[in-house]
């Protein structure tokens, strides 16, 4: 599904991302852990587009991402901090970016699922942040792409609307969908998770199933193994 | 690019400001008209307001959209759409909108006090172009500086300077040179330095509409080349417009490189 | 119009008969020829030249005859020289088509020229491809009238005058068209003249050129787009009113040009578009009255010294630049002028601004001095620095100043 080959990005001095190979394989749950500022986002983000990598090559779908926006139609994404301008409506949010990316979708059964009828005509500036990210969820899993990017899905959620999040990704992948996550919250990832990859100082540490990484590390639960992962590294 | 376009111009008609730039234009034309009743005297003081504040707020307008919607750009470019159409069609959308403020807001009134039939329409439409011309280089010129800058403050900061430089200073510097070199022959010079800088390039044209009788009084043959033939306009049209393309194409260049 | 001219051909036939005797001259007549006309005339004959072509040159008349075309006959001189020259008193030329007027380098060919004689009436001429076209030497009294002279001038140094006077008194000069000669009108040593109504344009030179002439006076006269529209040198007791000057463009042109003029009235005259409206140097005791100063470059430049001059009452309208000087001592006056330039307020509603008006700008300081620099004009640093000297004059005289501006156009 995705390809990263040799992926080096600077921004000035500061290398965040120096040398990551990586093969994220069709269907499936797939975290990215790391630390702060191991370069998660900045890996999404290189993904996506969004940042422009100093040296290496991203394929998504075997197609090469540089230079390339279609391949966007394929992915749906959700931003860590979910910033929307706020002068418009829930309602014209949504209709705009379904003109954006000329999809048909019906986005009912999820304003179902999060609750968000009674939203649908206030200003997006006038929403709670956990309402905001009920949004930010119903805009990525609106569109039926075969890739779905969620950069910290889980933060300002109330426990319902967590509860809903998981039964969307399990459908999701039922689908046999490809799933990148990235998340903090390690009982979120070790539940939901098939496959992680830990990112430490800009380059793949870890690549594998957990029990993979509870093995490397002689932990019995996934939260000591990277415990374990970081104080080795920082102690 | 429409799309942004269209969601760009959407989104600024929503918000307060370019009605409140679309009134000041309108309540100008009425007051200069209808209460001053002098044509002539309108059309220089309009000028002022051209070539002053057009850049001015164009400027200010550019730079504030850009900071603006940020969070707009950031949920754009997850999008499948082309990165500079997103730039690009933010910058026709605030400079599109802007210029016909200000075409609306001058035009309703002078078309009411019944310009059209006068012979002044042409003076006035050569108005109305160059003001928007100087929108639309203004615009660019601030998205670039917005661009190149992240911090908000610093993006103003720089902006404003520019419009400075570009209003006065340079006038300054270019008036010193000529008074320092005088001894030297200074047509060609001074007519480059004048296409060097859009506002004075858009005060030429006016000028050659208002004051010809002043400009022709000058000796220098490329100066009565220029002020006397078509050539003038048609050369400074063309300029004003590479004034225009140059910071598009940066727009452009810039906006495939950046990282979000 | 013909028929009329007809009828007054007819009666005056009649009446003259009594009087005076008539000669006919046509194509088939006996006279064939308007030489033979005029020595076969008697003083006081008529001569009545019909319709045809004459290619004649050099006609003397002598004797006081009053010489008609009818129909306008051409006289066509074949550029040989001089074509008619009168050398006696009560003259009188009407309707004739004169043209192909001798061009030389040494002697001032004229269509016709009037040589020591008085009372002469010229009307009705038409002159076309001509080098002079009036000339005047030292004759008085008399009147030239209802011309059009037509040039087709293109160098000033191969070009002549279409009027011009020469030592010559009490001429009237009235309802002329005169077009591309170098002067329109030309007085040198001509005074008590007065020239009225009459347009000149086109002309390389000057529309209207006063040399030594004193007490002459010219009025409701349109002066358009030529070299410089009037150029009144040392002269005295100069009247000029409700002239019209316009559109005189380019590198020293203006609409009027005073150099070394005293006691002069301008009133009621209007300049409009000029580069220049009024060029003074050296000129005092000059009267500014009611004039109207429209779009021009420079409303008025002032060179050199002039003293006691006034300006009241005129309206300045959208010049680039009202008045310039070149130094910054002041002897003249100027009050109650309307300067659509002026930006203050009327509180005590009097008509009068109750801010004082200073007409020159430290810019028009800066272009004497730099003449390129006129490309800045109405930039914003302009205007940054023209105020600050409004402020406090250090280039520009600091008296020279409009007490009372009016608040509305005359």
């Amino acid at each position: 599904m995705i390809t990263i080959k040799n992926l080096h990005k600077h921004f000035g001095k500061n290398k965040v991302i120096s040398g990551v190979n990586l093969n994220i394989s069709e269907g499936g749950v797939f975290a990215i852990l790391g630390p702060n500022g191991s370069g998660k986002t900045t890996l999404i983000k290189c993904i996506l587009g969004m940042v422009i990598p100093t040296m290496g090559k991203i394929y998504v779908r075997d197609t090469s991402i540089k230079n390339n926006w279609i391949y966007r139609r394929d992915i749906d994404y959700l931003p860590q901090i979910a910033n929307f301008p706020s002068n418009l409506s829930v309602k014209e949010l949504i209709k705009m970016i379904k003109d954006l990316r000329g999809k048909f979708c019906d986005e009912t059964p999820l304003i179902e699922r999060f609750q968000l009828e009674s939203v649908l005509n206030s200003k997006l500036g006038t929403l709670s942040g956990g309402t905001k990210q009920k949004v930010n969820l119903l805009l990525t899993f609106m569109f039926d792409s075969p890739l779905i990017i969620l950069d910290e899905p889980t933060s300002g959620l109330d426990p319902i609307a967590l509860i809903r999040l998981k039964e969307l990704i399990r459908q999701e992948k039922i689908k046999g969908k490809t799933i990148v996550i990235t998340s903090h919250i390690m009982s979120f990832v070790e539940e939901m998770a098939d496959e992680i990859v830990f990112l430490l100082g800009g380059q793949v540490y870890y690549k594998g199933t957990i029990d993979g990484l509870k093995k490397k590390t002689a932990q019995q639960d996934f939260e000591h193994a990277i415990a374990t992962v970081l104080t080795k590294n920082y102690a | 690019m429409l799309k942004i376009l269209k969601y760009s111009c959407y989104d600024l008609l929503r918000s307060r400001w370019s009605y409140v730039y679309f009134l000041f234009y309108l309540l100008l034309g009425v007051v200069l008209l209808f209460l001053n009743n002098d044509l002539s005297k309108a059309v220089i003081t309009l000028m002022n307001v051209i070539i002053i504040l057009v850049p001015l707020i164009g400027t200010i307008f550019g730079v504030m959209y850009y900071y603006n919607s940020k969070e707009f750009t950031a949920l754009l470019l997850a999008q499948p759409v082309k990165r500079s159409s997103i730039f690009l069609g933010q910058y026709l959308g605030v400079a599109l909108s802007l210029s016909m403020s200000l075409i609306i807001g001058l035009g309703l009134p002078f078309v009411f006090y019944g310009l059209l039939e006068s012979n002044t329409i042409w003076d006035f439409s050569l108005l109305l172009i160059t003001g928007a011309f100087l929108t639309l280089i203004f615009t660019a010129l601030a998205f670039n500086i917005a661009l190149y800058n992240e911090n908000k403050i610093k993006g103003f900061g720089y902006a404003i300077l520019l419009w400075l430089f570009l209003a006065v200073i340079y006038d300054g510097l270019f008036l010193m040179s000529l008074i320092v070199f005088e001894s030297y022959p200074l047509d060609t010079y001074s007519l480059v330095a004048t296409m060097l800088n859009p506002i004075d390039l858009s005060r030429i044209l006016i000028l050659l509409k208002l004051d010809i009788s002043a400009l022709l009084g000058y000796t220098g043959a490329v100066f009565q080349k220029f002020f006397g033939t078509n050539l003038g306009v048609l050369l400074s049209t063309l300029v004003l417009s590479i004034w225009v393309i140059l910071p598009m194409f940066n727009i452009y260049r810039k906006s495939k490189r950046k990282d979000f | 119009m013909n028929i009329s001219l007809k009828i007054v051909s007819i009666v005056l036939l009649v009446f003259s008969g009594f009087a005076n005797a008539s000669v006919i001259v046509c194509k088939s007549c006996e006279l064939s020829t308007i030489k033979q006309g005029i020595d076969a005339a008697k003083e006081n004959d008529t001569i009545f030249v019909k319709k045809g072509t004459y290619k004649e040159h050099n006609l003397v008349i002598d004797k006081p005859i009053t010489l008609i075309g009818q129909d306008y006959p051409v006289i066509d001189g074949e550029s040989k020289g001089e074509i008619i020259r009168v050398i006696s008193d009560n003259v009188t030329v009407d309707g004739l088509f004169i043209i192909n007027v001798g061009t030389s380098y040494t002697e001032d060919y004229a269509a016709i020229r009037i040589v020591k004689s008085k009372h002469f009436v010229i009307k009705n001429l038409v002159l076309e491809k001509l080098f002079f076209g009036i000339y005047l030497e030292k004759s008085s009294f008399g009147k030239v009238y209802h011309n059009k002279i037509i040039g087709d001038a293109k160098e000033e140094y191969s070009s002549g005058n279409g009027i011009q006077l020469w030592y010559s008194q009490n001429v009237e000069i009235e309802n002329n068209i005169i077009t591309r000669v170098r002067d329109g009108i030309y007085l040198e040593f001509a005074n008590n003249c007065s020239i009225k109504n009459n347009i000149s344009s086109d002309n390389l030179r000057y529309g209207l050129h006063f040399m030594f002439s004193n007490d002459d006076n010219y009025e409701h006269n349109t002066f358009e787009n030529n070299g410089a529209g009037v150029a009144v040198m040392f002269s005295k007791q100069i009247k000029m009113l409700d002239n019209t000057f316009k559109k005189n463009w380019g590198t020293a042109s203006y609409g009027l040009l005073l150099k070394e003029i005293n006691d002069a009235e301008i009133i009621g005259n209007t300049f409009e578009e000029n580069t220049i409206g009024i060029h003074i140097e050296g000129s005092n005791r000059i009267r500014y009255d009611n004039n109207d100063f429209i779009n021009n470059g420079w409303a008025i430049k002032v060179r050199g010294a002039c003293y006691t001059n006034t300006f009241v009452n005129n309206n300045f309208l959208y010049n680039s630049f009202d008045i310039s000087y070149n130094s910054n001592l002041n002897d003249n006056e100027f009050s109650n002028n309307y300067w659509s330039n002026y930006t203050g307020y009327d509180l005590d509603k009097d008509g009068f601004g109750d801010v004082p008006y200073r007409p020159v700008k430290l810019f028009s300081y800066v272009v004497n001095r730099t003449p390129e620099t006129i490309i800045l004009l109405r930039s914003l640093f302009i205007d940054i620095i023209d105020f600050s000297e409004k402020v406090s004059p250090v280039f520009t005289p600091e008296n020279l100043i409009d007490h009372q501006p009016l608040m509305h156009k005359i």
